[in-house]
């Protein structure tokens, strides 16, 4: 069955959400005819119609297979390592993510596929094994080899296995930092409302900066917000 | 096929609900007129949760907000971009003209920057201090009591400075800078260069009970549902309608032409539905298009009759010429004292800057016309598809390794999180003749109507401004001990200049003047040839300025529903 084809003529019917149908599970395995629940679509922000249809497309689609995606997640794991207090780059579903980017931005493909191909190739050769599989210190040993690049040399002139690691760190990183967890991580406080008044003075301090009285005398008085507006005939707010 | 026509005889037909559009519905429709507002997209209100991206998180994209859709990303809110599927449009003699369209109910002004600058008494008149160009039919002093009345009904924030050309308002208070913006003001002093709290369309303080107070997301580009900046829907037609308007909206309405009489005269529109991809007929007794400069003067054109051989209102031949969009450089730096941040506290503030540089050189000792105004981004902004992309490059910087991998990274990333600034220079370009748009008669969008071609080259003039805008912020970089990032464009690489219509400003296609032979519209924004049209967009804009169109926009938007008003209760038009 086409999987794809299937379920864009379902897309296209309208009646996407919840459905489970038979289909084959894109990793071939053992459990290859089962019922699948195809991925509702849970992406609340804001698309249009014609936005929604692509998303579920692409979620439909299937790009790497599953010794793919179980070597992106070894890779992610190892540039984004499970810390004391916050989980790692698979834990926060950066795999999920590479393959969905995979497939929004085609471009990557051949890179991303190519570059996981010569890791195993390069694997095998030194080790006689799969980059997945093979000892820690060994995956190391490689990486070792790509992950500093000389930046002397412009990105699209370095060797391929070169480019390959930069795209996937930079892929894992963003995507680690996008996630829940990696926002937590990170620490960021914003995306909320708020009443901004000003950085705090012990920011101010370490970093050798200062309000000027006359600047911060033209700002807003936040415990004035909300009253209502009102000027002199020349533009002097009154209120 | 017969095109259906409506049997309701409207005041007044306004194509486009934008910044233009959405003034003229509401001065129009309080004016007690029966008005048709056609938009060539679907209804949108940012309050709707159907709709909204606002305070949404990146992970609730699977594209993490990648810009992959929407070219902004996935969380802007405009529907569109510089390039639509079935909306062609192109360019001849190797110009790379940049049309960025947004198609839904308030436009593009539901993304734009706020940015709110009025234009000053000299950038109404710069011929006469640089011989380029035109004048303009008007003076600041036409256009001030309207200035003062957008600033109360819509609300800016922004301080008077008693500035030569950058006029007081009526300003609602500024918020405190930001800990980048305090280099920013100290770098920029340095060099005597001036900074000033920014003038954004955004409420910092009530302004009336119909709209919310701003609660500091930094996400006006999505567009707000508290309704505390200015999208036109938002913040003119919804409460126009609110107010017991006689409104009538056609969504997804692609007009087409203007239709006209025997006399010449424009008895309506004619549109394309795109649900059911038929064509329709309105009739009004006044048209007044705000289709955005390029569409308005694109109606124009294809708005062919026996009476209007060369389209509507272009006796002159002047439709689409002098079209010019601001010019735009920008550059970005690595601040080290901005390292090792406290992420103790949210710094999101408004959308935009909170400090900015209004032009503050001399033209008689520079070798180019016309100046631009600095625009500072920075901060310790929401994570988005990119961040961590490269996440310790700036090594290089202190001689320590790039790359790697493993716990280090995290670290990486937090040392050198918000230590990035930002530069953007607008600037205004001359008006050119040869720089336009005309009808492509070799291809039609989707909906059968002729498209647009484009000539646009940027001159010596642009080029030598935007070197200074690159120079000076080298000079800003060093000031504030940074490392600018990225090679200097060359002059080669003509000095890093954004391709025309980039910067989204295009003004000018249908221009104002008091002479039918050299200009399309009067004083009034009137056209010349057919006094029942009116254009409300940007297309009137003898000059463009170093400032953002939409204020004029809307201030000359409502100078032209005051006199309509007028001329319909006259029996003129």
């Amino acid at each position: 069955m086409d999987r794809r084809k299937s379920i864009k003529s379902i897309v296209l019917g309208g009646a996407a959400a919840g459905l489970a149908v038979h289909g084959c599970k894109p990793e071939a395995g053992a459990n290859d005819e089962q019922t699948v629940a195809l991925p509702e679509y849970n992406h609340k922000y804001g698309r249009t119609p014609k936005e929604k249809e692509l998303i579920l497309e692409l979620e439909a689609e299937q790009f790497f297979n599953g010794h793919e995606l179980e070597t992106i997640a070894v890779l992610s794991g190892l540039i984004l390592p499970v810390s004391a207090t916050f989980g790692s780059a698979t834990d926060a579903g950066v795999p999920d993510f590479i393959e969905f980017m995979a497939k929004d931005i085609p471009e990557t493909q051949t890179t991303l596929r190519g570059g996981l191909m010569w890791l195993d190739h390069k694997c095998n050769t030194e080790f006689g094994t799969e980059f997945k599989s093979t000892a820690e210190r060994q995956q190391k040993q490689i990486l070792d080899a790509i992950a500093y690049p000389d930046i002397n040399v412009p990105e699209a002139e370095r060797p391929l296995a070169i480019q390959f690691f930069s795209v996937m760190r930079n892929l894992t990183l963003t995507g680690y930092y996008t996630s829940e967890v990696g926002i937590a991580d990170l620490g960021y406080k914003g995306n909320t409302p708020n009443v901004w008044d000003g950085v705090p003075e012990d920011v101010l301090k370490q970093h050798g900066v200062a309000y000027e009285k006359e600047w911060l005398a033209k700002c807003v008085d936040q415990s004035k917000r909300g009253v209502m507006a009102e000027w002199d005939d020349t533009g002097n707010l009154l209120t | 096929m017969q095109i259906k026509e409506s049997s309701t005889m409207y005041d007044v037909i306004i194509v486009g609900s934008g910044a233009g559009g959405g003034m003229a519905t509401k001065i129009l429709a309080d004016s007690g007129l029966k008005v048709a507002v056609v938009e060539a997209g679907p209804y949108f209100d940012p309050k709707d949760p159907e709709q909204m991206t606002q305070l949404k998180w990146p992970w609730e994209s699977p594209r993490r907000g990648a810009s992959t859709v929407r070219p902004f990303g996935d969380f802007d809110s405009a529907y569109g971009g510089w390039d639509i599927d079935g909306e062609p449009y192109t360019n001849k003699d190797g110009s790379n003209f940049r049309w960025f369209r947004s198609r839904m109910l308030g436009g593009r002004t539901n993304h734009w920057g706020r940015i709110a600058l009025r234009f000053g008494p000299r950038d109404f008149k710069r011929k006469n201090e640089d011989g380029l160009g035109d004048n303009w039919p008007i003076g600041y002093e036409d256009v001030r009591p309207y200035y003062d009345k957008v600033d109360k009904l819509i609300g800016v924030f922004g301080t008077n400075e008693g500035l030569p050309n950058d006029p007081d308002g009526f300003f609602l208070p500024p918020p405190k800078p930001r800990l980048h913006e305090l280099f920013y003001i100290k770098g920029a002093r340095k060099s005597n260069i001036p900074v000033y709290p920014s003038r954004l369309s955004i409420l910092t303080k009530m302004i009336n009970q119909d709209r919310g107070i701003c609660f500091y997301c930094a996400q006006c580009s999505r567009a707000c549902m508290v309704y505390a900046d200015f999208s036109a829907q938002t913040c003119l037609i919804i409460p126009a309608q609110k107010n017991g308007g006689q409104i009538d909206l056609f969504l997804n309405a692609m007009v087409r032409e203007v239709t006209t009489d025997e006399e010449g005269k424009a008895t309506g529109v004619s549109y394309i539905n795109k649900e059911d991809r038929k064509e329709y007929k309105l009739k009004g007794k006044v048209v007044v298009l705000a289709a955005s400069a390029c569409s308005s003067a694109r109606i124009l054109l294809n708005s062919k009759s026996s009476q209007h051989p060369n389209g509507l209102g272009n006796s002159s031949d002047i439709v689409g010429k002098y079209l010019h969009d601001s010019t735009g450089a920008s550059r970005a730096a690595f601040i080290p004292d901005l390292m090792n941040r406290k992420v103790s506290y949210n710094e999101d503030g408004v959308g935009g800057m909170h400090v900015y540089s209004p032009w503050w050189g001399d033209n008689k000792k520079l070798g180019f016309p016309r100046g631009y105004h600095i625009e500072v981004w920075g901060g310790m902004g929401m994570p988005n598809y990119g961040f961590g992309f490269n996440p310790n490059e700036f090594n290089k910087f202190f001689g320590t390794k790039v790359g790697g991998y493993g716990y280090g990274l995290k670290d990486d990333v937090k040392r050198y999180y918000g230590s990035v600034l930002g530069f953007g220079g607008r600037g205004e370009s001359i008006a050119m003749k040869k720089n336009y748009c005309e009808i492509d008669l070799t291809k039609v969008d989707e909906f059968g109507i002729p498209v647009l071609r484009f000539q646009y080259k940027w001159s010596d003039h642009e080029h030598k401004q935007v070197k200074h805008m690159q120079d000076t912020f080298e000079e800003l970089v060093h000031n504030m001990g940074g490392e600018a990032l990225g090679a200097k464009p060359t002059k080669e690489q003509n000095y890093g200049i954004s391709p025309p219509g980039w910067i989204i400003h295009e003004v000018g296609t249908t221009r104002m003047g008091n002479d039918p032979k050299t200009s399309v519209v009067n004083k009034f924004q009137q056209l010349h040839d057919t006094k029942n049209v009116f254009i409300v967009d940007a297309g009137p804009f003898v000059s463009q300025a170093d400032k953002n169109p939409t204020w004029t926009i809307l201030a000359l938007s409502w100078r032209t529903s005051d006199y309509i008003v007028e001329q319909l209760k006259q029996q003129n038009i």
